[in-house]
């Protein structure tokens, strides 16, 4: 028996699709890898929480239960999600713009409570959805929309960030590096405590092209190109230039906010 | 809607056409480079893959993988390392 459907479909809202990212964009392949990554867990028990942007719109793909919040409040929606049913594995899937810009501070404080939460962002360098803005994950001299001689302000490590928050598993991939994602993916479902995923990705439309790319797939082999697997670094070198510096950072044993409220209840 | 399949002794390659975006992911990153471009058009205006070399296909999942679309898939008939 040759079973017809995709493997993911059980996991997708197939009604939804084709969903609305451009040709060659990287969440498609990023969203593939984290079902890839939940199957096998027991659905009714997974929440998925996602806010504004390109980014946002994968709650409506994903056939879990999904919520799609306001602007860079997924960290404190799932917060509450979290706390009020502790058996719930809950996904904060965003972008840079959402978690890191708007939802900075949310983030912060969720790593420094270690909340079992699993955040992932996708961090393309650019507010894609709005029209090429900078972000604060723009590189250095990058052209966007507001910035057309050339971005003069320094990027966010996120990665580093989440580090010095104190989350206690922080990981790094590209988009091109599935396999490892996937795998970086299931363990921070299954971790206890905040864990962080970076996905470095591509935006083509709003980033490529007023960067010297022709199209997603030539962002996404220069990403691999660029991309050195390093575990555990030091985490003063892990910003992006020249080198995207991706492994596994962070990955600590420390008490999670959960234990620490059973334990005074 | 459309599904175009193609079988070798390894396993079925499937694709749905309306979902490929023609980013060309799946096309590139083949390791045996079995992929095209195909000259037909999707509802949208893209040309989606086609397997041209049905034989060369290992069904590795590469491009089941790098896809953002879920458009491409493998179904593999034996597992890798036994024989059937």
């Amino acid at each position: 028996m040759v079973p017809q459907e995709h493997p993911l479909e059980q996991l997708l809202r197939s009604d939804r699709m084709p969903h609305i990212w451009c040709p060659g964009c990287g969440l498609g392949t990023d969203l593939g890898c984290y079902l890839r990554a939940l199957s096998g867990m027991d659905l009714d028990k997974v929440a998925f929480v996602s806010g504004i942007g390109c980014s946002g719109r994968a709650a409506g793909y994903v056939a879990v239960d999904s919520f799609h919040v306001t602007h860079g409040r997924g960290i404190p929606f799932a917060i509450g999600l979290k706390v009020a049913n502790p058996e719930l594995t809950v996904t904060v899937w965003g972008g840079d713009g959402d978690i890191f810009a708007i939802g900075g501070n949310h983030f912060i404080h969720a790593a420094r409570r270690n909340i079992e939460l699993n955040v992932i962002c996708i961090n393309n360098a650019i507010y894609g959805m709005t029209g090429g803005q900078v972000a604060p994950s723009t590189p250095l001299r990058a052209k966007t929309t507001t910035t057309p001689y050339g971005n003069y302000e320094h990027p966010f490590n996120f990665s580093y960030m989440a580090a010095a928050s104190g989350a206690t598993y922080v990981a790094r991939w590209t988009t091109a590096h599935t396999k490892e994602l996937t795998k970086s993916m299931r363990e921070a479902l299954e971790w206890k405590g905040f864990s962080f995923i970076e996905v470095i990705s591509m935006c083509p439309t709003t980033f490529g092209r007023r960067n010297g790319f022709a199209d997603g797939l030539e962002m996404l082999k220069d990403m691999k190109a660029r991309s050195e697997v390093k575990n555990f670094p030091d985490l003063e070198d892990t910003d992006i230039g020249e080198k995207i510096v991706v492994g596994k950072f962070v990955e600590k044993e420390k008490r999670s906010y959960l234990e620490e409220v059973k334990q005074w209840r | 809607m459309s599904m175009k399949s193609w079988q070798n002794q390894r396993g079925f390659l499937f694709l749905k056409e309306e979902r490929c975006k023609g980013c060309g992911f799946c096309i590139d990153l083949c390791p045996k480079k079995v992929l095209r471009q195909s000259e037909v058009m999707n509802a949208k205006g893209y040309h989606p893959p086609e397997l041209y070399d049905v034989e060369g296909c290992i069904m590795c999942d590469i491009c089941t993988e790098i896809c953002p679309d879920f458009a491409i898939y493998r179904y593999r008939s034996k597992e890798r390392g036994k024989n059937a």
